[in-house]
């Protein structure tokens, strides 16, 4: 069978459906900032998901609308969100509590680039003019059970973010346990690198663009990978 | 001693040149902008300022950094879109910035006020920002030394005050004000109500009264 299971790449928001889809029913879960937040607009009333804010809040609605925005309730982003019924906050020693603790069950994040040993780099290019800021990113790769990344699988350049070893600075290491991109679904785990499937091109084509050696999923061996 | 002050100029009155002052606030959320204005208008300068963030917009402690009186920031996220005040002092080489994970930021500002002498924390490990740290393998996995943050001044909102110098807040305006009431010297809070000793549950006060000194109610 082939692990093929779309003829096109994959757009943000198809993407975003797709995390949300795996994501397991009563999961406590923090969408970071930018992209990842595309997440929570695909999460059903049947999932039960509790979703974290870093800046001190479980139990995060949609984003404010209208009269409903009130500047003391914002997300990491600083957007303006809404609170669900049975909603809590907390000081931020606290809520990153929360992630070191290993409380959190999925993170979703942004990547510059993830290895093939799952470090993550997301929160600064190396460059020497660049102002470096790092918010709470290291603080969820190293404390949420499982970290994924939602990320295009190439640079405006063409060049993979799946890499060997990562060339920017570091976020965390071996923290990474999924990426989502729009090319494919990779696992990574202690056997290396699995797609789990591809969208708009062939296993063969796919592993061309990366390198890094991949493994196709394997059904019968499913029981040996993680989470799937 | 817990005062109830007229005024945040009188309230921010005794804050020194070179003094260390924390400021409560997640982007705008939380931030005494009142109690800012008046450090800004008393003329303190060679501050480090302890907050999330290095300002934004034309306001709070953006202007403070504006105006030259922010020696250095300890922060973990400056650049943002509207940080345009930071981010031309940084890269004039006009202010430190001493760029610090927000998870742990938090918890170094809670040891400060624990009386905690350090800790480990697996936040960091194998990054640029615990380069020259000292490491430990403890409890399954690579940690790293993190000292306190202590500051002789914080600078924080909350919704309510009592007599007794309790306090609640509202939302995620929380955020840094009970860690930095507790991590500093001398702990100032605007409010935007001041009720009567008793009038707030004893179940539902967020910080105790021990860590506050001044208290100024703002309009």
């Amino acid at each position: 069978m082939s692990i093929q299971t779309s003829t096109t790449p994959l757009g943000r928001d198809d993407l975003a459906r797709l995390v949300a889809r795996d994501i397991a029913p009563g999961s406590f879960v923090n969408l970071g900032i930018g992209q990842p937040t595309l997440v929570s607009n695909y999460l059903t009333e049947e999932q039960n998901i509790t979703l974290h804010t870093e800046n001190g809040m479980l139990g995060m609605g949609p984003e404010a609308k209208g009269e409903e925005i009130d500047g003391d309730l914002i997300n990491a982003g600083k957007i303006p969100v809404t609170e669900l019924p049975g909603a809590s906050y907390f000081h931020h020693a606290d809520s990153f509590a929360i992630m070191r603790g290993g409380h959190l069950d999925i993170c979703v994040l942004g990547a510059f680039q993830v290895s093939a040993t799952g470090d993550l780099a997301n929160w600064h290019t190396g460059a020497p003019d660049a102002i470096p800021a790092v918010g709470g990113a290291m603080d969820l790769a190293t404390g949420a059970k499982d970290v994924f990344v939602m990320m295009t699988l190439l640079t405006r350049e063409g060049v993979s973010k799946l890499v060997e070893h990562c060339s920017y600075p570091l976020t965390g290491v071996g923290c990474v346990t999924r990426v989502y991109t729009d090319k494919a679904v990779f696992l990574i785990g202690p056997d290396g690198v699995t797609v789990r499937e591809t969208f708009g091109c062939t296993f063969e084509e796919l592993q061309a663009l990366v390198p890094v050696p991949l493994v196709p999923f394997d059904e019968k061996a499913a029981g040996a990978v993680v989470g799937v | 001693m817990l005062n109830f002050i007229d005024t945040v100029g009188q309230a921010v009155a005794g804050i020194k040149d070179g003094s260390t002052v924390m400021i409560g606030g997640f982007g705008n959320a939380g931030q005494p902008f009142e109690l800012i204005d008046a450090l800004l208008d008393s003329g303190a300068t060679d501050l480090t300022v302890v907050n999330n963030n290095a300002g934004q917009g034309d306001q709070g402690l953006a202007l403070l950094i504006k105006e030259g009186r922010v020696r250095k920031m300890i922060c973990s996220f400056p650049r943002q879109s509207d940080s345009w005040h930071f981010d031309a002092k940084y890269k004039a080489g006009e202010i430190e910035l001493e760029l610090v994970p927000q998870g742990n930021l938090a918890e170094r500002i809670r040891a400060a006020g624990a009386g905690i002498g350090g800790f480990f924390t697996p936040t960091g490990y194998g990054t640029m920002l615990a380069e020259g740290k000292h490491t430990r393998f403890l409890d399954g996995k690579w940690q790293v030394f993190e000292t306190p943050i202590h500051a002789d001044v914080a600078l924080i909102k909350a919704l309510k005050a009592d007599g007794k110098g309790n306090l609640v807040y509202r939302k995620t305006a929380r955020n840094f004000g009970p860690i930095m009431a507790a991590a500093a010297k001398h702990t100032i809070v605007q409010v935007s109500e001041i009720v009567p000793t008793g009038a707030l549950d004893p179940e539902n006060v967020v910080t105790p009264g021990i860590y506050v000194n001044s208290i100024v109610k703002v309009a």
